[in-house]
């Protein structure tokens, strides 16, 4: 029986052994010293939910921290300043994101002086009342900085309401190249114990566990320290094999619970959060600082000098390039993020923004461009998920345009990780059909949507006229009985008349 | 910098094998039994192999060019050449020129070129050619040379005749497998240590037996069959399940009745088995793409295997029984899938509650 259940829910599957190229940036400490940019590029959008609305006006000057745009609705995050400077523009600027569709963007011409704004000092903020944290953490527009960059007031929010037994610390990062969060925690692993403190805090939560691969040891040892005396705290090592940082696999793996498919980490009692978001959340509480830089991990072999660097959200992602001395002729792709999930960008000039761990100039060398040929059906792909699907199925599937059959083989629960396509000897890109599939499904509906609206107007419209017709015709009705009982009235009226007078002759 | 939409991901394995590589080792895990076969049954074999494997690609070229694509470029995979050396293996070693080029073609157009090529078809190519001819053809392709080294056997000249007009006794040189002389006994009321009484358990293993041309040899084959687990390129979830089956099934039966049913040592020595549990029913194409789909495809060869050997009418059973389970293969995709993140076997989501 026992065995029985461990066929059942292994707590490690899939995943590959990705080479992870790791070590060029993960000895070297955060640079700090990035010179200022004159000019930052700050996207209303970097979270999920909806853009946030801008409160300053062309020409206002703003200070350091001072709030941009402020949240709209409840799954939102707002915006802060940078740096001290002036806006000098608002308007639809090019996103990091492989269209390079326009956003709306406030442009901030900095003036050299990084000026704060006053923020309100806290005496104890482990004192603070977990409504507060919250409110801080929204406040100073801390996102997941994972990736997902979901509002994590909204996760914290969560956390509070439902009955939250173990807060999970993501350290992870599995994806080769990136290191951001392995500096951070060698670095800075006290802040970062300081921020989970604080977001067991502010959602009553009380046990805390900490995963980072086993291929960061420095990184573990930083943060085993670290927790030394708070018990609540539990800092483990976790094999590394991608996608171990995909959240849902850690969950698994450390405890051995999954998370519904149509549900989330709260409705099973967790909440998952990444490192660099606990920082975050350190930052805007105990410092009063709004979320306005992050540590990006520049690499990849067309980069001269690949590092960890701090910069400010806004900071195009051609000057980060070019202080790295990225040669753009050896650029075979640009990628925001790291190799397997990243997406390629196809200019340079764009900002980075509160998602963006990774920036990777990859040379040809680097890159997969090998042909593609047909499907052997070798399942090693089906070895290589981490979610138990079938890509060669759901590929074939698509590759024939029967998407709903790819959809009843598990589409919707494809992460798009790309272990499948790591693995296929055959290079095919398994995650290239998904998306697009997925994408084509959401056309389609929303299509069927639209068809479905414009069949209800018309309907709608239909019983309108007929009402209308309808009135008019009991209106027509209407007018002629009256006019037919005055008529009559009038006939009585003239023959009483015509009596009387015959009566009077 | 290209402007097209790429999804990741950016990199590739650089540790794993590419289908060409793959192809190619499993043609390379295929010589040492090619050479073994080629040693004891003579030059003969060696043009079978030739001629099998030339025809095997020339067909292959003209099925492309029909279908309108560049032969050289998926030539170049080796799957083609793969198909040949392995209907080559499975024909008698002295069998005539045109049994091999009438394999090639039922292995490469019937086979495999009529459902849309490489990774379409439903039946192994090889298996598919060596049944068609069995069937057919019964008498050439039960005329089973004896094993001799090719030095002091017919020299290049005389085995060209031999493969283009047929060897002129036949009788003088050949006799039957194993198998067949213990089917053939059993008709004749025999039973069976009596049956097997000059049988060789060793020279058997080591493949100095008749049968054909390359899958005398067991301990040759097996050890391919283990490199080629080494190398990633098969998984070891269909050969155990084959070989662990058919041993079991054969020591319960064996020991049951031993003069009836044929003991573990002799069904694993014996026939295409080796060639066929670690290069046949590993064939991905047209075997189940889930562990578990695998290990019962795996059995249910060596169920099969076991039934025919030991009350079917042909003295070896492995063709059949890998067609017969390439058959079942998509019954078992279709009821054995991996249990999805989140949701049960049946794809309901989880229920809550699991971590209270």
């Amino acid at each position: 029986m026992k065995m029985l259940s461990v066929l059942e829910h292994p707590r490690l599957r899939g995943g590959v052994h990705a080479e992870e190229h790791k070590t060029a940036t993960a000895t070297l400490p955060i640079n700090l010293q990035f010179p200022l940019p004159k000019k930052l590029y700050i996207p209303v959008q970097q979270h999920v939910g909806k853009p946030a609305e801008p409160l300053v006006k062309v020409g206002e000057q703003v200070l350091k921290g001072q709030l941009l745009a402020y949240s709209q609705g409840t799954i939102s995050a707002p915006i802060h300043a940078p740096s001290s400077g002036t806006i000098i523009d608002v308007l639809d600027y090019p996103a990091p994101h492989p269209s390079a569709l326009p956003i709306r963007t406030i442009i901030l011409e900095t003036d050299g002086r990084e000026q704060w704004i006053k923020t309100p000092a806290v005496a104890d903020p482990f004192q603070l009342d977990a409504e507060e944290i919250c409110l801080r953490v929204g406040a100073a527009g801390v996102v997941g900085l994972g990736g997902a960059v979901f509002p994590s007031a909204v996760k914290l929010n969560l956390g509070r309401k439902n009955s939250i037994h173990t807060l999970l610390i993501n350290g992870g990062e599995c994806e080769p190249y990136l290191t951001c969060d392995d500096r951070l925690m060698q670095e800075r692993s006290e802040q970062i114990i300081s921020g989970v403190r604080l977001m067991l805090r502010g959602m009553h939560g009380n046990r805390a566990i900490i995963g980072i691969e086993d291929n960061k040891p420095a990184a573990f040892a930083a943060m085993q320290t670290a927790s030394q005396g708070f018990a609540e705290i539990e800092v483990v090592q976790v094999p590394a094999r991608y996608p171990m940082g995909w959240d849902r696999q850690m969950l698994r793996y450390l405890t051995g619970w999954e998370i519904p498919a149509d549900g989330r980490a709260t409705d099973i009692g967790v909440v998952i959060h990444n490192v660099a978001t606990a920082y975050a959340v350190y930052k805007a509480v105990i410092l009063g600082q709004p979320l306005i830089s992050r540590v990006v991990t520049v690499a990849g072999s067309a980069v001269g000098k690949p590092q960890n660097i701090e910069v400010l959200i806004g900071t195009l992602i051609s000057e980060l390039l070019d202080f790295c001395q990225a040669d753009s002729q050896q650029t075979a792709r640009l990628i925001i993020g790291g190799p397997m999930m990243g997406d390629a960008l196809p200019l340079s000039e764009v900002p980075v923004v509160k998602a963006c761990n990774g920036i990777l100039a990859l040379s040809h060398q680097d890159i997969a461009e090998p042909e593609v040929q047909p499907c052997i059906r070798c399942s090693q792909c089906v070895e290589a998920c981490p979610v138990g699907l079938l890509p060669l199925e759901m590929a074939s599937r698509i590759r024939v345009n029967q998407l709903e059959a790819a959809v009843d083989l598990g589409l919707k629960d494809c992460i798009n990780c790309g272990s499948c396509s790591y693995v296929c000897p055959s290079n095919i890109p398994l995650v290239h059909y998904f998306k697009f599939a997925s994408g084509e499904l959401f056309k389609r509906q929303r299509q069927a949507h639209k068809a479905e609206q414009t069949k209800r107007l018309a309907e709608d419209r239909q019983q309108r006229m007929a009402r209308i017709r309808q009135e008019a015709d009991l209106e027509a009705q209407r007018t002629m009985e009256a006019r037919a009982a005055r008529a009559r009235e009038l006939e009585a009226a003239t023959a009483t008349a015509a009596n009387s007078a015959h009566e009077v002759n | 910098m290209n402007n097209t939409a790429i999804s990741g991901p950016h990199i590739a394995a650089s540790n794993s094998n590419s289908t060409n590589q793959i192809m190619r080792k499993v043609i390379l895990a295929l010589l040492p039994a090619t050479g073994f076969g080629i040693v004891i049954f003579g030059w003969p074999a060696l043009y079978l192999c030739l001629i099998s494997v030339g025809s095997a690609l020339a067909f292959e070229a003209v099925c492309l060019q029909c279908r309108g694509l560049k032969p050289g470029h998926y030539l170049a995979d080796g799957s083609a050449l793969l198909t040949g050396l392995l209907v080559a293996l499975s024909l008698p070693a002295w069998a005539p020129w045109w049994i091999a080029i009438l394999g090639s073609a039922i292995a490469i157009v019937l086979g495999k070129q009529v459902y849309g090529g490489l990774g379409q078809n439903p039946f192994n190519p090889a298996m598919l050619a060596r049944v068609a001819l069995l069937i057919s053809f019964p008498v050439e392709m039960t005329t089973w040379v004896n094993p001799g080294l090719i030095l002091l056997g017919p020299g290049p000249i005389d085995s060209l005749a031999i493969i283009i007009s047929g060897v002129a006794n036949p009788d003088a040189v050949s006799g039957a497998t194993t198998l067949g002389s213990v089917k053939t006994g059993f008709s004749l009321n025999q039973t069976l240590p009596g049956i097997l009484y000059d049988y060789s358990g060793w020279l058997a293993l080591l493949g100095w037996e008749r049968g054909s041309l390359g899958e005398t040899s067991s301990l040759l084959l097996l050890a391919s069959g283990l490199w080629l687990w080494r190398q990633g390129v098969i998984q070891w979830y269909t050969p155990a399940a084959l070989l662990g089956t058919l041993s079991v099934l054969a020591l319960l039966s064996h020991w049951i009745d031993p003069q009836h049913f044929l003991s573990v040592w002799v069904h694993l020595n014996s026939g295409a088995l080796m060639l066929v549990a670690f290069f046949i029913a590993t064939d991905y194409v047209t075997s189940p793409n889930t562990r578990l789909g695998q290990l019962i495809f795996g059995a249910g060869c060596g169920l099969l295997i076991f039934v025919i050997r030991s009350w079917g009418g042909y003295p070896e059973g492995t063709g059949f029984a890998i067609l017969l389970m390439n058959a079942l293969t998509p019954v078992i995709d279709h009821y054995i899938k991996p249990r999805i993140y989140g949701r049960y076997r049946n794809g309901k989501p989880l229920d809550l509650g699991q971590t209270e």
